[in-house]
């Protein structure tokens, strides 16, 4: 596919990256500074044109003529969606995905959707703001990612010191647990594998499993970690991300007090959010920290546009109180550094907002065969887990799973029938109409029949 | 310094040069000549055992930056050399190494210039090989690997960089799997078209083969002793067109086959080179009035020759020694112009000639009034100050070089026309000179050290000057 980027910031790159990956793709990035496309044309295998992407000259130079799709990741929304609509008037063939973050934007956005024929709008803020809540309504999760349209869910935890699954056999669990649960992945230290039956589950293990919703409460009662979700929620920080993430949880019955520095900013919020409560102060400050309650709030979240300050403010309100502390990243770089922190969950908006991009332009490539449905990145980033919906013909269709020859380090996680998740196990057969998860430590696959030897 | 990346691309070169050696052979096996297919296989075998020797672990690293790019480039073409000429010094084609490592560079870096005073003594082979090189070396080997080779992912581009002659080399599309691919999809079908051509115009096969190889390189290997001048009219014509057509930027060939035709009227690379042709040709043959017999002579020998200089080929038809001084200086003027970047062609490229002229153009002009804000355009765009810097310090390096390189063959004695212009010759990939290494002379009376020096120049010439001194410069060792 022939894909133009505009904008080539660290989602910019992060896309380049996750695309570039597949073969197929013949990537041209456009930005205004020269030196930036250089440095991203000297990286990757792509074409880079520098200049002004409002300029129809620079489009056309950039072959919006031949684009398959345009993705604007650029400064401002009013310049995503001018470029976007310029494409369109270009080139009606021509998927448009844009960035668009102002929430007044984006209450309209079904409007500007549909007006400017855009394929896909991301909103990092709002998409942040649900990762986050997800991660609140179950908070011995350091991770959730979900699947078959919110029923099933990929879920990552830490193996607590004492644990029942200190030293477990996964084949021993479902003798001594007896759940419905399915372990896709483990991280220990800097690897990250699919484990097979005679793995042996250590402390300290960030384990991935497969599961519905109310196996996943099930199996967490069993090993004994807290399943409740949060009552109330501390948020530092009174940007976009707090507002959706205020909104989201006030909705679902959680009390949420949002520290904001600026006085101006505090009054918009206090009319946006009448629910919530609207401290004024420094957020940095431990004095008032502690001052607002931060021990007996059972939820942390730093949501300052600093990433330093949010880190150090994660640490302190970790030995303040035992809730459940959220982190806001910008910066991608130093993703393995932070994560020796053990900060709990970090969130990661450029990889959110790249996740959900690339999901769709992988996507977009299948017509025939089976479909990909959703994709997430697991284990850090070091394994993908899809969702294909499996169509009648199918290679993999109408046969045990028991003779189907898979590739190394792919497991097939979860068959989805009629709403129901199924553990696969060596009888079990996939059909038309289901879908399946699968988990690889691949990239790049595009249709089920790509996990077959 | 990711010397494992760097040792297993020479093998990958090494490997494409046995490949190569298999046109060659076929030739010898169709001429049957016994010795040089035995000698030609013995050659094979060995670029084969070094090749599968350097290539054969896989580095986990494929991480290739600009100062790898340049390291390997150089020492691809050196290396290359060296194996090229084992099959002349081992047939005993060209009894001395010197002098058969100066005709193998002289044949890769497409100058023609040639130690040989019998050219026709050669086996077909051997003249096959010969003018091989100079096709090789015309669109580059490491541009060749590229198409094929899936070698490394992201630092391909400092490869093609080094590799391609121009101020700024970028890429005709994203993939640079796919540029590479175009780029010889084009050179291989102007090859062929001009081997029909010349074919069905009453051309042996061999001959066709053999100088389309040289015509499309800009290289100049002819196999006879006269160069060009023995066939006929029509053959001479199309052997120009050709000359000219391989001095383009092959991306405007790319933009004319699929659709942006604007860019081929935008091009001011473009206007400036078939001008200069042009304005030679006038000037040449006003100047050389009563030299030829007839018109129709003068214009055919002296577009020839413009077109032959200009793109820094090197056949000759005619001996430009005996044209009056006038036409001499403008000849040896268009050896320092050369082809257009991103052609096969050697020389400063005219597209530096117009960055300098606009830069001398812009000192002018800041100095008369001082707060002007003035950038260089080209096309039509700004020309990055990177751009102009590069050009500059190019040409400072490339008079450098020059003047030292004059120096130590002049302790050859022979006279300054010779010198000047067998410097120029080679360090701008054309071939013939002035005077004792005009059109009828050849390199063979240079001492050892005044053929290694030249060799030298000619990968100076071909590479861009940096390649080659980033390779002996103690910097680019240091951690």
């Amino acid at each position: 596919m022939n894909i133009i980027i505009v904008g080539c910031g660290k989602v910019g790159y992060k896309l380049i990256e996750q695309l570039s990956y597949e073969e197929e793709h013949d990537i041209t990035i456009i930005d205004t500074k020269d030196e930036v496309v250089q440095g991203a044309v000297n990286d990757y295998d792509i074409m880079g044109v520098a200049g002004s992407a409002t300029d129809i000259d620079t489009l056309n130079e950039a072959g919006i003529d031949k684009a398959d799709v345009l993705i604007t990741v650029a400064g401002s929304d009013e310049l995503n969606l001018m470029i976007c609509l310029m494409a369109k008037k270009l080139n009606k063939n021509c998927q448009t995905i844009a960035r668009v973050r102002k929430p007044e934007y984006f209450k309209a956005i079904n409007l500007i959707k549909e007006e400017l024929g855009l394929a896909l709008v991301i909103n990092p803020e709002l998409t942040v703001a649900s990762e986050i809540a997800r991660v609140l309504r179950f908070p011995s999760a350091i991770k959730i990612d979900t699947f078959a349209k919110g029923r099933i869910e990929i879920l990552k935890f830490e193996v607590p010191k004492g644990n029942v699954l200190d030293g477990m056999k996964l084949s021993d669990m479902p003798s001594k647990i007896g759940t419905h649960v399915l372990v896709c992945g483990v991280e220990r230290g800097e690897e990250a594998f699919i484990p097979s039956g005679n793995f042996e589950i250590k402390a300290g293990d960030l384990i991935s499993i497969v599961a519905s919703i109310n196996d996943v409460s099930h199996f967490f009662k069993k090993i004994g970690n807290r399943t409740n979700r949060v009552k109330d929620a501390l948020i530092v920080g009174g940007g976009d991300t707090a507002y959706y993430l205020a909104n989201m949880l006030i909705q679902s019955g959680i009390n949420v007090k949002i520290i904001e520095q600026k006085q101006e900013r505090c009054e918009e919020l206090f009319h946006l959010l009448p629910k919530a409560t609207i401290t004024h102060g420094d957020g940095t400050d431990n004095k008032l920290l502690m001052e607002e309650g931060l021990a007996e709030f059972d939820s942390f979240i730093s949501l300052t546009n600093i990433d330093e300050e949010n880190v150090l403010l994660s640490l302190y309100a970790k030995s303040q109180t035992n809730g459940k502390i959220v982190t806001k990243i910008n910066r991608i770089e130093y993703g393995n550094v932070i994560g020796e922190l053990q900060l709990g969950t970090t969130i990661y908006p450029k990889n959110i907002t790249a996740e959900y991009i690339v999901r769709f332009v992988r996507a977009k490539k299948n017509s025939l065969g089976s479909n990909i449905e959703t994709m997430h990145f697991i284990l850090d980033g070091k394994a993908e887990a899809l969702e294909f919906r499996i169509k009648e013909g199918s290679p993999i269709s109408n046969k045990k799973l028991l003779d189907l020859e898979l590739k190394e380090n792919i497991l097939i996680a979860s068959i989805n029938r009629g709403g129901k998740p199924i553990i696969p196990r060596g009888q079990d057969m996939i059909l038309a109409g289901d879908t399946v998860i699968v988990v690889t430590l691949k990239e790049g696959f595009k249709d089920i029949s790509d996990i077959l030897r | 310094m990711n010397y494992k990346m760097i040792v297993y691309t020479l093998g990958w070169v090494l490997k494409i040069e046995a490949a190569s050696m298999v046109i060659p052979l076929v030739c010898s096996l169709c001429y049957k000549e016994t010795k040089d297919v035995f000698m030609f296989l013995l050659c094979m075998a060995l670029c084969v055992i070094f090749g599968s020797v350097f290539s054969a672990v896989k580095p986990k690293n494929k991480a290739m930056y600009a100062k790898e790019g340049f390291v390997t480039v150089a020492f691809s073409w050196i290396m290359m050399s060296l194996f090229g000429a084992l099959p002349f010094y081992l047939s005993g084609a060209i009894p001395n190494f010197i002098d058969a490592f100066f005709e193998t560079v002289s044949g890769f870096t497409t100058t023609g210039a040639s130690i040989l005073t019998d050219v026709e003594a050669l086996s077909k082979g051997m003249l096959m090989w010969r003018s091989l090189t100079h096709w090789i070396g015309g669109m580059g080997v490491l541009v060749f690997l590229m198409a094929i080779l899936p070698l490394s992912g992201n630092g391909n581009l400092f490869l093609l960089r080094a590799e391609s002659p121009g101020p700024s080399v970028s890429k005709l599309v994203p993939k640079i799997k796919s540029t590479a691919k175009i780029l010889y999809g084009i050179y291989i079908a102007f090859t062929a078209l001009q081997i029909m051509l010349m074919f069905f115009g009453g051309m042996s096969l061999f001959d066709s083969i053999t100088l389309s190889f040289g015509t499309a390189g800009t290289g100049g290997f002819g196999t006879r002793n006269s160069s060009i001048a023995e066939y006929s009219p029509y053959i001479q014509y199309v052997i120009t067109v050709f000359m000219i057509l391989f001095g383009v930027d092959f991306s405007l060939y790319h933009a004319l086959f699929f659709g942006e035709r604007k860019a081929l009227l935008k091009s001011e690379e473009l206007r400036a080179y078939f001008g200069i042709i042009l304005l030679s040709i006038a000037a040449i043959f006003i100047n050389s009035r009563g030299v030829f017999a007839t018109a129709e002579e003068a214009f055919r020998h002296i577009s020839f020759s413009v077109g032959s200089i200009m793109t820094t080929t090197g056949y000759a038809t005619t001996d430009f020694n005996l044209w009056p001084e006038f036409s001499k200086v403008i000849l040896v003027l268009l050896m320092f112009v050369g082809a257009c970047a991103g052609s096969t062609g050697g020389g400063i490229k005219v597209s530096r000639m117009i960055i300098l002229f606009k830069s001398i153009a812009k000192e002018i002009r800041t100095s008369a009034h001082p707060r002007t804000t003035l950038k260089i355009k080209m096309n039509g765009r700004t020309v990055e100050h990177e751009t102009v810097r590069g050009v500059n310090v190019f040409m400072a390096s490339y008079v450098v070089i020059f003047f030292v390189a004059m120096l130590l063959i002049s302790l050859d004695n022979f006279d300054f026309t010779t010198n000047f212009t067998a410097i120029a010759a080679t360090i701008n990939n054309i071939g013939p000179g002035l005077n004792m290494v005009g059109p009828t002379g050849n390199f063979s009376a240079f001492s050892g050290l005044s053929k290694v020096v030249m060799s030298f120049c000619m990968l100076i010439g071909r590479l861009e000057i940096f390649p080659m001194l980033l390779l002996f410069s103690p910097y680019t060792w240091k951690k």
